[in-house]
Parts: structure tokens; C-alpha cells; sequence
């Protein structure tokens, strides 16, 4: 049955992700916000960050897309919850890494290291890194 | 038909692969064809045997190449039955042919206040180029309604075309809805008013004979990937006092007449269109592709896609949970058929059929207005071609209900 070899795309934890979202909706005191697109496929995310001392304080994603963008934007919000910029962007490294098949520090991705099966699905690895990419703009928006 | 009693199937050697353990179903025609046989080894016979600039040397190899390249355009010309082979510019494809009529005709026509009017379901080569000149010239671009079927809806052409309008432009067959459009008919509305009619053919002429004449269109636009050729290589056919008016868009070598210091005159058409080095292998090659479709006949080749729509669209409706674009009358839908599987975004989709083997488009098509004109973000998108079968449709069908399945706990 070929659509088992699906099971390491969409393993549970990633269904349930994209089933019920965490951080979904917007923030009224965000510190800053971008809106993403990913032109190949029509793709929206709206990342909006509120950065306190440093930190990130507070988080939330809106916008729509396929199972692994949502799952992996769900994701991304619970990991990076409450770590400092430094460390949020150590993140965003080591995603990218790992889902390009790269050596990477996985360890410090928690939940969303159960990505990392995308990287066999290379039409699929924009879809995952969407929501890490807004979060770097994010953060380094001017 | 199974793949076996299919004649075409066996001339196309990329279809005869396993992708994913699963013996391939291509069903991505609207995107791009394969090639057959003839038409791969034509390339190579080409650069083999005759390679050489066009219209420039005297040795034999130049007059070799230059006529092959000459022959294929005549073959072209008759093929959508143009009334002279100077109606024939050769260009990279669909987009830079209607770019040059954008940037020719357009911006020699176009004042402010004028109108240029398209419908909801065009490509964005069909779009953008009429957007960015309204936006530039002042003038105003307006939008055709859709019928509830899909189709470009006549009765509201006949309300957005008015003697403001200079340039209708028209997809002949939609690559999302699945329809076939009454151009011929909103060229004489056009016409009524002293418009221009262009058609975009890149999902017609592959699928279905198509007439210029008969059309009485002033511009056809289409693609040689899409109808069995190579990339990289397309075609305007432009009625020869339009061309003949029209300034040339690109300049240098092949496309003037004489060069004096200070000023230049132009060739000839369709020459005036074509400066540097041509697609020679392409367009040579296109001609290849040309007799193949033709030994078949465009005919039979629409006959027979009708006859898998037939089949498949009824298959597709019947799978619950699926909605489909366009009408659900496969007498009425052409061999592109796109879908949803409600609560599943496409792409999910379409990774569980590229699992199964099943290779189909997902996303907005080059068609982000039709995309929100619909309310939708993307769809799923299956095109049929020729070396199609019921075989490759029941494949299809099966793949949607196991993606389905493996999807039933929902993700959305």
C-alpha cells in the first residue's frame, strides 16, 4: 500500500496540529507581525510576535494552508514560546537544516523535530519551513 | 480502453515508470505533455544532422536548417489554418506571445479612457500583461462575468464590451474550470464594437481543431510543451494587416531590413517579430509534433478525450465529499477537471495520489482572480491527454478514495 509511506508525513501528532491549531488567531499587542505568502501554491500565514526584553512573550498564527503548514506553524508557536530572540533563531537554523536533510541540533526543536520526514518530500519542504521563515522576518522586521 | 489497447500510449517512452513502486499515471496535460518517440529523437536528428543558423548563411547546412525551420512554420499555418504563413511569429510560448501583443498592438492602440476587457477565469499570462498596460496608459480593465457552469458568460461580454473597449482578450479553453468559451461569438460582439479579439489557445489547440478563420480572431496565443513539443517554443498568429502595422517589440539582428547609422527599417513579416537567433531545434521540433497530432487528427484527439470525460467525471462526483469545478455535465467539460476533497487542502491531496503513482497539479493554476472569484485558496487538478485511458481515470478515481480514506479522522 503506497499511502504508507505517508505515515512519516502525517504522523499523529502532526494530524492533531492541524486539526486544532495552537496559538491560532491574532494579538492585539503584538511587537511584530508579518503576513507570508507562498506564491507557488496560494499559501497565507500571518504571524503576529510580541517580543518583551528580548523574549517572546506572547505568539499567534492566522491564515490558511495545507496539513503541514498548519501543523508546523502550530508547532513552531509552542517551541518558541517564551524563548529569547537568540534562541528562537537558533531554532529557525536548526529547522531549516533538518528539513533540507541537513546535520542540525534537533534537540532544541522539541515537538516540531517530528517534522523532519517532510525532508523526504521535497515538494513539500516550503509548506513546513513557511511559518519558521515569517517568524525570522518577524523578528528581524525592521 | 486499458493502457495496452490505447495506440498512442507506447510512443511515449517517460510513461512506462514506476514512481513511488506505482506504475505512473500522468495526469498533468495541463501543465505540460510528454513527448512521443518522434519527437525526442527529432531533437536529436536535428543537432545531429542539420544544425545551423537560420536565414543568414549560403553553405548547405544553413539552407538545411532554414528551410526546416520555414517548413514547420507553414505547418503551423495550416494547421490552425492561418491564411498565410506570414501570420506566423514564432515566440518562447503562450506569455511572451501575448506580452507582444501587450507591448505591440497595446501600446501603440491604447489611450487613456480606453478599455481592455477579460474574464475571471484567465491565466495570469492573460492578466497580467493587460493589467500592467491599462495601469500605464491610464485605460481600464474590466472582467466578464461566469456563467454558474464556469464558462465566460455571453450575455454579460455583450454588457462589458462597448465602443470604449479596443482589446478583448479570452481563454478559448480554461485550465481550471474545465470549459470551453463561446469566443467565436465574443469576437463578433468585439468586433461589433471595433475591438480586437485575442484568444489564449495554450488549452485548445492541443485538444481540439481550432480555426482562425472560422474564429475570425485577430490574435492566437499557444504553447508547443503543451501539444506533444518542446519547451521554449510557441506561437502568435497575429491577421497579417494587424502585424503588419504593429511596431516590433524586440530589436537586433534577423528582424531589420537595413541599418543606417542613425535609423533602421524593418523586415518583413513574420521576421519583424523574430530578432537574434531563433528556437531553430524547437520550432523544427514543434513541426515534428505537429505531424504526429495530425496522423492522428484533432478530431479523433477531441473525440476521444470527450469519451475519458465521460467516463471519469461521473466517477469523480460519485466519490463523496468531493466537489468539482465547472459543469458537472461531461458533455460539457472539457479534459481538465478540477476538484476538492472537502475538509483536505490539495496539496495533501495530491501527495497521497503521487504516492498511488498519480501525478495532477495542485494550487491556484496561474489563476489567483479565479481562485477568489470562487472563494477558494487552490484546488486539485487532473488533465487528460491523448495517451490517456479509462484505465489511468479508474487509478485516479481509486487513488482520491485511498487518500481519502487515509485521511478520514479529518486534518482541517
Amino acid at each position: 500500500m503506497a499511502l504508507s509511506k505517508m505515515d512519516n508525513l502525517y504522523r499523529q501528532v502532526i494530524l492533531d496540529h492541524s486539526a486544532h491549531p495552537h496559538h491560532h488567531g491574532k494579538l492585539d499587542d503584538s511587537t511584530n507581525e508579518i503576513e507570508l505568502k507562498n506564491p507557488t501554491c496560494g499559501d497565507v500565514l500571518q504571524l503576529d510576535v510580541k517580543v518583551d526584553d528580548n523574549k517572546i512573550t506572547d505568539i499567534a498564527f492566522s491564515g490558511y494552508g495545507c496539513t503541514i503548514s498548519q501543523a508546523s506553524a502550530s508547532m513552531m508557536t509552542d517551541a518558541v514560546m517564551d524563548k529569547t530572540v537568540d534562541q528562537a533563531e537558533d531554532m529557525v537554523e536548526a529547522f531549516s537544516d533538518m528539513i533540507l536533510g541537513e546535520k542540525s541540533n534537533t534537540d532544541i526543536l522539541e515537538d516540531s523535530a517530528v517534522l523532519k520526514g517532510v525532508s523526504q518530500f521535497p515538494a513539500r519542504i516550503k509548506c513546513a519551513t513557511l511559518a519558521w521563515k515569517a517568524l525570522h522576518k518577524a523578528l528581524n522586521k525592521e | 480502453m486499458d493502457n495496452k489497447s490505447n495506440p498512442w500510449r507506447k510512443d511515449f517512452p517517460i510513461l512506462d515508470q514506476k514512481v513511488n513502486d506505482e506504475d505512473l499515471v500522468y495526469l498533468d496535460n495541463a501543465a505540460t505533455t510528454q513527448k512521443p518517440q518522434a519527437v525526442i529523437d527529432a531533437i536529436s536528428d536535428f543537432y545531429s544532422n542539420d544544425n545551423a543558423n537560420v536565414h543568414r548563411g549560403v553553405h548547405t547546412l544553413a539552407e538545411r536548417s532554414t528551410e526546416e525551420f520555414e517548413a514547420a512554420r507553414e505547418k503551423i499555418q495550416k494547421f490552425i489554418n492561418a491564411e498565410s504563413s506570414e501570420e506566423i511569429i514564432y515566440t518562447k510560448g503562450t506569455t511572451d506571445s501575448l506580452n507582444i501583443v501587450a507591448r505591440s498592438y497595446g501600446q501603440s492602440n491604447i489611450e487613456a479612457g480606453d478599455e481592455i476587457v477579460i474574464s475571471y477565469l484567465e491565466h495570469h499570462s492573460n492578466l497580467v500583461p493587460w493589467q500592467q498596460l491599462a495601469i500605464q496608459k491610464h485605460a481600464t480593465l474590466k472582467y466578464i462575468d461566469l456563467t454558474d457552469d464556469g464558462f465566460v458568460d455571453l450575455k454579460d461580454a455583450k454588457k462589458q464590451i462597448t465602443d470604449k473597449t479596443k482589446i478583448v482578450s479570452i481563454a478559448h479553453v480554461s485550465n481550471v474550470m474545465g470549459v470551453e468559451n463561446p469566443v467565436k461569438e465574443i469576437a463578433k460582439i468585439a468586433h461589433q464594437h471595433g475591438a480586437i479579439m485575442v484568444v489564449d489557445g495554450a488549452q485548445s489547440v492541443p485538444h481540439m481543431p481550432v480555426d482562425v478563420q472560422d474564429l475570425d480572431c485577430d490574435f492566437l496565443a499557444f504553447s508547443g510543451h503543451k501539444m506533444l513539443g518542446p519547451t521554449g517554443i510557441g506561437v502568435l498568429y497575429g491577421k497579417k494587416d494587424l502585424l503588419n502595422a504593429m511596431p516590433p517589440v524586440d530589436f537586433g539582428g534577423e528582424m531589420i531590413n537595413f541599418v543606417h547609422l542613425q535609423d533602421t527599417s524593418w523586415t518583413d513579416l513574420p521576421w519583424k517579430f523574430e530578432a537574434g537567433t531563433p528556437n531553430i531545434a524547437g520550432a523544427i521540433v514543434l513541426g515534428k509534433a505537429i505531424d504526429y497530432l495530425n496522423e492522428i487528427g484533432m478530431d479523433k484527439i477531441q473525440s476521444y478525450e470527450s469519451e475519458l470525460v465521460d467516463y471519469v467525471l461521473p466517477k469523480i462526483l460519485a466519490i463523496p465529499d468531493v466537489t468539482v469545478y465547472g459543469p458537472s455535465d461531461p458533455k460539457k467539460h472539457t479534459s481538465v477537471i478540477s476538484f476538492n476533497l472537502n475538509g483536505l487542502h490539495p496539496h495533501d491531496l495530491a501527495t497521497g495520489l503521487d504516492m498511488e503513482g498519480v501525478a495532477v497539479r495542485a494550487g491556484h493554476h496561474c489563476a489567483q482572480p479565479l481562485m477568489t472569484y470562487l472563494g477558494l485558496s487552490a484546488t486539485a487538478r487532473a488533465s487528460f491527454y491523448l495517451y490517456n485511458t479509462k484505465e489511468d481515470a479508474d487509478k485516479l478515481v481509486d487513488a482520491i478514495i485511498a487518500t481519502k480514506e487515509f485521511f478520514k479522522d479529518g486534518t482541517i
